[in-house]
């Protein structure tokens, strides 16, 4: 699924017909459910079909046949040149190299700041795995905290599903949703891991959604924006990379004497 | 020379390795010709359609080694529509039917389906190496097939290729026998790997010299892999990004002294530039440093990077390292050859950072430069004669002025006395690469001086025929010749066309020639192929021959019209 902007070009490219979409401001737009690689490939054609404009620009000498398909040439170096429309195939730069350089730009003008430091946190004998951002936390106190609530059900032995989403998910919303039923979304991580879905922000992650009822795979896809009220905003939200981090591992106390 | 038994003449022409002497060894007589045919383990066909799969197996049974080019060399540039041609499917039935015991097989700009590679891989049993350059057609599943039947792979290196990732555990299927890897070059494919397989695969792989990572490649594996593979001589990183306080950072640096062996290295697809100084201990001994797809990489760090480089030869780098980072580059690498300055803003919106300034650097401080790719703002006549003073050694000149028709920004003046000089000083020149403000004279120097001249191109210059003819009445050597958007007319091209004969192709896209012009040529000449590529399709409703023609291609051939051509190529 793909919602591309149209916006008209300067100096009348609209006459030219075909489809274009406007490099500016695509991305920020663009809603997608696959996988964060296959929008790298839309994105390939959608770059290429920039390049591909033939534009009729008006000559400045109508006789020199060299000009129709650039702008006149700007001589006067005082003045800033004027805004350079595409001209197809020039610079010669392979299209590869093209779309390559695009797509780290584009990573990279969206990361502005710091990087989020999310860490793996596995408990022994939980089913699955937490992230946190690391960045959230400014003692080790708080993030001590932080932990012992994310895990404070397994500790006290209530593995109910409801004790167990009111102190993960914080969301009555997907209480609500799952009816109080036994299942709770996990997806599969690269590692092979399994990790509850929603500690990592929508944009950030690149998931595999396995849910163990069909309805509440019907439902989480459709209503996945209500699960994270927070990331209403998320399609303008800055992309950024994912990272593997290095992981934490709450251990059995008994397991943790002699390390 | 007929007295020697024929197998002390296959013995000698063993020693014989270049294609072009082998093949004037096969000129001198018919015995010479067979037992070179015979003999003959390589074969590099620069035109797939200038021969036919079966008539290559038929002339030379013992192949083991093909190269093979598909579409032009402006395909790269997106002036060639995608279906156009160039399959690779067709040569490998054909192979995968004979006894031909292919070994390797390198293929560029053409269009290598999945089913291709699987048929690849299943019809020879000796495969050992695929280089794929600037393909199309595959997706990871075909590289799946290869490494799950290629028993005896060595070599697997895939360049910039539009790879449609499936994001598949196409790495898992290298058997656990699979020792034999001694390159693996996976850097173009933009989907995740599985990582543990992939550390996997280089524990078991003692001969592993070259190994290119891709973007999804975080720098923990990179730690475990180089930590495996100490005795790698080219490297490519894929993603350099982590904290420099962390433990992987330390062990990291551990694992990068370790390899002493690095010559060559690349990659840096992402990368946090403050972290760079793990990388020192191995630039002394670097011969060949890419940076050309490291955006993040600029500025002091990089400048930094590159002081460490003394016996660079080879340097690929983006134009952020602006004038200033070239005069290091000319104090530092007294041994470079090759240079290639890419924009770092392709889409030729924003301004180049460098401009004549940092290549007469480089032309002073680098006496043994002689292969050069160069974008910039803009060129002067004055520092093109004096790069050509500098560096007489020139093999490949490329130059390519983000604003093709700009002239020298000093004096307004066409470009034509600085290339003029190069063409004039750099004897054995051989590609050539013009850009700028260019009249009809560039072209006459071109063709007094530039007597080694194999492939040229022309884009946005000359003022009339005069420039074409110029060059095809000069360049006795010339192979290939790419023109756009260039008023060359009917005239240029019909005046000597026997001498497309002696050259591979010719390529003339947004020029004067007209319909009935091509057509001539077709008639004259039936050892050609003419090809009209018509997208708009305006040659189905107007068939007059007075019509400019968009785009033509047009090559020797030995097997006649092409039968795969899409519905918008008319061959004449």
């Amino acid at each position: 699924m793909e919602v591309g902007v149209k916006m008209g070009m300067k100096g009348g490219g609209d006459e030219v017909g075909g489809k274009e979409k406007e490099k500016m401001g695509y991305e920020e737009t663009e809603l997608r459910l696959g996988l964060p690689g296959d929008g790298e490939v839309v994105r390939k054609r959608d770059f290429s079909h920039t390049v591909d404009l033939k534009l009729n620009l008006i000559s400045t000498s109508p006789t020199d046949g060299k000009d129709k398909n650039i702008v006149p040439p700007h001589l006067d170096p005082a003045t800033p040149p004027p805004a350079k429309a595409q001209v197809v195939g020039w610079p010669p730069v392979r299209s590869f190299r093209k779309n390559m350089l695009a797509t780290q730009k584009s990573s990279a003008s969206e990361d502005s700041g710091e990087k989020a430091a999310f860490v793996k946190v596995s408990m022994d004998g939980a089913p699955y795995l937490r992230k946190v951002d690391l960045r959230m936390y400014k003692t080790y106190q708080q993030l001590s905290d932080a932990l012992a609530k994310m895990f404070s059900s397994f500790t006290i032995g209530n593995c109910g599903s409801q004790g167990l989403l009111k102190d993960f998910m914080n969301e009555s919303k997907l209480m609500d949703l799952l009816n109080g039923s036994d299942y709770v979304p996990t997806y599969e991580d690269k590692d092979g891991d399994w990790m509850l879905v929603g500690d990592v922000p929508w944009e950030y992650a690149s998931l595999y959604l396995i849910i163990s009822s069909t309805t509440l795979t019907a439902l989480l896809l459709l209503n996945f924006q209500s699960f994270f009220p927070n990331q209403k905003n998320s399609f303008n939200d800055r992309m950024m990379f994912i990272e593997s981090c290095k992981r934490l591992r709450i251990m059995k106390g008994t397991e943790a004497i002699g390390l | 020379m007929n007295y020697f038994p024929d197998e002390v003449l296959e013995h000698v022409f063993d020693f014989i390795t270049s294609h072009k002497d082998r093949n004037s060894v096969s000129l001198v007589c018919k015995s010479w010709y067979k037992i070179e045919r015979y003999s003959r383990q390589r074969v590099f066909i620069g035109n797939c359609y200038s021969i036919s799969p079966e008539r290559l197996i038929a002339r030379f049974p013992g192949l083991k080694s093909l190269t093979l080019k598909g579409k032009p060399h402006f395909a790269d540039f997106n002036l060639v529509p995608h279906d156009w041609g160039g399959f690779v499917y067709p040569w490998i039935k054909a192979l995968a039917k004979s006894r031909i015991g292919l070994e390797e097989l390198r293929l560029k700009r053409m269009v290598v389906s999945d089913e291709s590679l699987e048929l690849l891989s299943k019809s020879f049993v000796n495969f050992k190496s695929l280089v794929l350059v600037s393909c199309e057609g595959f997706t990871t599943d075909g590289l799946a097939a290869i490494a799950a039947n290629c028993r005896f792979l060595r070599e697997l290196d895939l360049q910039e290729n539009e790879v449609d990732d499936h994001r598949g555990h196409w790495l898992s299927c290298f058997p656990e026998s699979c020792t034999s890897l001694i390159s693996l070059n996976f850097a173009c494919l933009r989907g995740e790997v599985n990582l543990g397989a992939l550390e996997r695969l280089v524990s078991r792989s003692p001969n592993l010299k070259s190994l290119r990572l891709n973007r999804a490649v975080p720098l923990d594996t990179l730690q475990k892999l180089l930590m495996r593979a100490p005795q790698l001589v080219d490297l490519g990183i894929g993603s350099y990004v982590h904290d420099p306080f962390s433990e992987v950072y330390n062990k990291l640096k551990i694992a990068i002294q370790r390899c002493k062996s690095i010559r060559s290295l690349s990659g840096f697809l992402e990368v946090a530039p403050h972290c760079m100084s793990a990388i020192y201990p191995i630039c002394g001994n670097l011969t060949f440093l890419n940076l050309s797809y490291a955006p993040g990489l600029h500025g002091n760090k990089l400048m930094k990077l590159i002081q460490h480089c003394r016996k660079l030869q080879r340097l690929w780098i983006l134009d952020c390292i602006g004038d200033k980072g070239l005069g290091v580059v000319a104090l530092t690498c007294k041994e470079l050859q090759e240079l290639r300055v890419f924009p770092s803003d392709p889409f030729g919106a924003g301004n180049a950072a460098v401009t004549e300034e940092g290549l007469v650097l480089v032309s002073a401080g680098c006496p043994k430069l002689n292969s050069l790719l160069y974008f910039c703002q803009q060129m002067t006549n004055a520092a093109l004669i004096t790069v050509a003073k500098n560096c007489p050694n020139f093999i490949r000149f490329r130059l390519c002025i983000l604003d093709p028709i700009k002239p020298d920004p000093v004096t307004n003046q066409p470009l034509d006395e600085g290339f003029g000089a190069i063409v004039q000083s750099c004897k054995g020149l051989k590609r050539l690469s013009l850009s700028g403000l260019l009249t009809d004279q560039v072209f006459l120097y071109i063709g007094m001086y530039a007597e080694q001249l194999e492939m040229l191109s022309i884009a946005f210059a000359a003022d009339s025929d005069k420039g074409m003819l110029y060059v095809l009445n000069g360049c006795k050597k010339l192979r290939k010749l790419e023109i756009r958007d260039c008023p060359f007319g009917d005239a240029a091209l019909l005046e000597d066309v026997g001498k497309y004969e002696t050259m591979r192709s010719l390529w003339m896209s947004s020029c004067e020639v007209t319909l009935g012009g091509c057509k001539s040529v077709a008639e004259k000449m039936p050892s050609l192929n003419v090809e009209i590529i018509d997208e708009c399709e305006q040659m189905e409703f107007n068939l007059d021959d007075k019509q400019k023609v968009d785009k033509m291609y047009l090559y020797r051939t030995l097997v006649g019209h092409r039968k795969d051509a899409p519905e918008y190529v008319s061959i004449l």
